[in-house]
């Protein structure tokens, strides 16, 4: 569909006939692909990919946590692994579960959200943005590309290996805190994971580097880095928490590979290592990570909000820098999740201090978008509304940040369900909103077709309801103290289960209605025209036709003083 | 417009549920020391820390909070009804207000700020071991401290093991391990002690003395995995790390069994290896230990206790 679209938009000409011998076709088009248009759209297709293994791997966990006792995963394990004694298929059903929850976090974290906004859409955008021809290095682009796909088969073999003794996949939760991943799973598993994790991180590198460059150097002539739009600005903040946080992961699990097979005791306390040392390196990651997953959706957020308001961003430059200052702060406030670990009042109190102050820039960029729509002529087109169910949902799983940001408050709830919800409402509900508005945002520009706006607000209503029937009564449940990570929970907490897990089957059909929506539109075909969105639109990629030609801006456009962001 | 008119209905609904949710949090008949069904709020408190713990959540944070969450649905749903291309065709275009954008900048500051003052003195409570002499916040999180507790008299050693505790009374020089009662082929609906919670009971229970300071050191074995032991009603939760001997504090004023669950992911039977803990009278509790230090028995020993009801 994509491809055919792009074959069209280039054979009808614009600007750039002269370039046809260059446009490669057929399989190499993609496989060798130098485009970052064509590498964004294979980046977004990944994506969904993955989302959907990870969303059916959580569909398993909802179901087994549906009633409580164990449903469904002892079964599984018994027709997954052929075993036939009930214990035994208990017994493999348990590490199972923790396996499901391990490869979903994963899978959703490196291989659906980053690929979707700092592959697909930073990909496709930024350098449309900037009125770049292509990214700097476009053959590191494709490389970053085909790593991924690489790292997720690697994640996808590591559940079919030996983990902990006698079982099967790595179960030891995404954090991969040693000694469960070091001891705890002897078996090559989690030899995979480390592997994945590896050439994922070297494909985030890559493509970070590439995009810092390419938004440093190749910007338009006149376009002043305060003149660049939000998106562009969030990437490029973005590519640098992936550059300095990435490195430290890649050197926290290779220590935990040579732990593991070559005899050293980074972690081990018989050799005078410290398994608490881990966590410090996973986490001055990890904490950067959550802000890497968020913060391209903020800049998709501006522009939406900016555009069916027909009104500028407000307050542009705290905007860009509250993003810079999110950026920095989030490398500061690592130990946050670890206040039960058995550090000294004094670390706690600083990183109370420090993860509070966060709440300072988030809120001044929840205002600066009520205050941009604040006077504006809002159309309530798709887009908008998940914009708009963005900064709702965002504010919720922000607050309640605020709450766990309390080391005292944390004690009771640190490893309960109420920090699922919140993680949840941030990323699920935050940046998963942000990469719909993006996709039904920028939908018309990549495909030169418009969806259906109606099965787009049924898919819209529908998510709205699912995922917050799914998390809201999941700080109940933490408030209770339901323990994260439990394939069974003592009978009291079945209430609110049932009815997250009823959440999670809403959700499942607003997907549905997704893919039926995204199939609908391929088949109708109904042009968008360059610009769909009227006025409001003001970003350089819709002075382009839809979708861009193969190669755009071979003269560069020209940013004159007025036409700002 | 369609959208307009759901967007208020939801609103509406929203906002009634919020609002209530304060209300609601401290409203609910809660038992003790265990979850109870449909449970939204924390489980119910029996030591100075967690009273501290539940006035901090449900006071400054749950207020906070829900003013917030209420105030940005507030102002989203004027913007839906105000600013929309019927009801204002013409947009305005201004992008900057310096004064907004400082008050929208300090006043979290102050927020956050009035908040850190309990958040701090709960913290501090938690990590401090009573020395006799220091005062606790308990439920009063803005005073300077008012609840005596005594010094800690004495001290268990809790480690994690794959998957069950193992207690030692330190002083005393004894241990014994508690396991999940039940099995997992029938889903642990255990026969004997029918009337405690599945999933929650355990075969020896960990046996504390009511009104005392108990001093927990909490480890897991050297060649384990990291485990964390946590009592929601005690409001403590501390990491069970090898190699590593990590302390925290709690003075039951109830008698009574408290459950809590493993609370750091350890393998595969992570939700199978929970934590009771039975507070007794000073006089049950010095027959128990005399007992248990001559026979060296945990089952002989817990037999001089009355039954459980």
């Amino acid at each position: 569909m994509s491809e055919a679209a792009h074959l069209e938009a280039h054979a009808t000409g614009h600007d750039h006939a002269a370039h046809d011998h260059h446009t490669p076709t057929g399989w190499r088009r993609w496989v060798l692909s130098t485009n970052h248009k064509d590498i964004g759209i294979m980046y977004l297709v990944f994506s969904i990919v993955a989302g959907i293994v990870g969303g059916l791997l959580s569909g398993f966990m909802r179901m087994e946590l549906q009633e409580p006792g164990i449903q469904i995963f002892h079964g599984l394990a018994s027709m997954v692994y052929g075993i036939s004694d009930p214990s035994g298929s208990i017994d493999a059903g348990k590490q199972m579960f923790n396996v499901f929850t391990t490869a979903h976090a994963l899978i959703m974290v490196f291989f659906m959200v980053m690929p979707a906004t700092m592959g697909g859409f930073a990909n496709y955008f930024a350098p449309l943005m900037v009125g770049a021809p292509d990214t700097a290095f476009p053959r590191i682009n494709n490389i970053a590309f085909w790593l991924l796909p690489v790292a997720f088969i690697l994640l996808l073999m590591s559940l079919f290996f030996e983990g902990a003794s006698g079982t099967t996949g790595f179960g030891g939760g995404w954090t991969v805190y040693p000694p469960l991943s070091t001891v705890g799973h002897p078996g090559p598993a989690m030899d995979f994971a480390i592997l994945s994790l590896h050439v994922a991180g070297v494909s985030s590198i890559l493509g970070a580097i590439n995009l810092i460059t390419t938004i440093l150097n190749m910007r338009a002539p006149g376009m002043t880095i305060h003149k660049m739009p939000l998106f562009a600005w969030s990437v490029l903040v973005t590519a640098f928490l992936l550059l300095l946080a990435l490195p430290v992961l890649a050197g926290a699990i290779t220590m935990l590979l040579t732990d593991r097979n070559f005899g050293t005791t980074f972690f081990a306390p018989e050799g005078g290592g410290d398994p608490v040392l881990f966590q410090h390196l996973f986490w001055f990651f990890g904490h950067p990570e959550v802000y890497i997953m968020i913060l391209p959706g903020f800049g998709i957020v501006s522009h939406i909000v900016s555009t069916f308001s027909r009104k500028p961003i407000f307050g542009y430059m705290a905007m860009a820098y509250a993003m810079v200052a999110i950026g920095f702060v989030g490398f500061v406030v690592w130990a946050h999740h670890m206040y039960t670990t058995g550090m000294s009042l004094d670390v706690q109190r600083y990183f109370v201090a420090a993860t509070m102050v966060i709440a300072v820039p988030t809120g001044v960029k929840i205002f600066s978008w009520i205050a941009t729509m604040w006077g504006g002529s809002i159309t309530f087109r798709l887009p908008m509304l998940w914009a708009i169910g963005f900064i709702f949902l965002f504010t919720v799983g922000g607050v309640t940040g605020v709450v766990l940001a309390n080391a005292g408050a944390d004690r009771a709830l640190h490893d309960t369900y109420y920090v699922v919800a919140h993680f949840h409402y941030v990323l699920s509900l935050g940046a998963v909103f942000s990469i719909f508005a993006g996709w039904y945002y920028w939908y018309p520009k990549m495909f030169g077709y418009m969806y259906n706006e109606l099965l787009g607000k049924l898919h819209f209503w529908t998510m709205f309801v699912g995922v917050n029937l799914i998390f809201f009564p999941q700080h109940f449940l933490g408030l209770a103290g339901m323990p994260r990570r439990y394939i069974d929970y003592p009978d009291a907490f079945t209430l609110w289960n049932r009815v997250s897990s009823i959440g999670y089957y809403v959700t499942f059909v607003a997907m549905l209605i997704f893919f039926y929506a995204t199939w609908e539109a391929s088949r109708k075909k109904r042009p968008a025209g360059d610009n769909p969105w009227g006025d409001g639109a003001t970003t350089l990629e819709w002075t382009l036709s839809s979708p861009p030609p193969f190669h755009q801006f071979s003269t560069l456009p020209k940013i004159d003083s007025t036409n700002a962001h | 417009m369609v959208t307009g008119q759901f967007v208020r209905k939801l609103g509406a609904a929203a906002t009634a549920m919020l609002a209530l949710m304060p209300a609601f949090a401290s409203a609910q008949e809660i038992g003790k020391g265990h979850p109870e069904p449909g449970q939204f709020h924390l489980q119910q408190s029996v030591t100075p820390i967690m009273d501290s713990i539940v006035a901090f959540h449900d006071g400054p944070l749950m207020w906070t909070i829900t003013l917030i969450v209420l105030f940005v649905l507030a102002l989203l749903i004027v913007i839906v009804l105000r600013f929309n291309a019927k009801a204002n065709p013409v947009p305005a275009r201004f992008t900057h207000n310096t004064l907004i954008e400082v008050i929208w900048t300090v006043l979290p500051i102050v927020v956050l700020i009035i908040i850190a003052i309990p958040s701090f003195g709960v913290l501090s409570d938690q990590l401090t071991v009573p020395d006799g002499e220091r005062k606790f916040l308990g439920a009063n999180i803005f005073s300077f401290g008012e609840v005596e507790v005594p010094a800690a008299s004495l001290t268990i050693k809790a480690s994690g093991e794959q998957w069950y505790w193992n207690y030692e009374y330190v002083d005393e020089g004894v241990a014994f391990d508690s396991n999940i009662l039940g099995s997992a082929v029938d889903s642990y609906h255990q026969t004997i002690k029918p009337n405690q919670p599945r999933l929650l009971a355990v075969d020896n229970e960990l046996i504390v003395p009511v009104d005392t300071t108990v001093r927990m050191q909490v480890t897991s074995s050297p060649s384990g995995v990291i485990h964390a032991f946590a009592v929601p009603s005690f409001g403590i939760k501390i990491d069970a790390v090898p190699g590593r001997l990590n302390e925290t504090w709690f003075n039951s004023r109830e008698t009574g069994l408290f459950y809590g669950q493993c609370s750091e992911l350890c393998g595969k039977d992570h939700a199978f290896m929970p934590i009771a803990v039975r507070v007794v009278t000073a006089e049950e509790y010095q027959a128990f230990i005399t007992a248990f230090k001559e026979s060296r028995d945990y089952a002989s020993a817990v037999a001089v206790l009355p039954a459980i009801q």
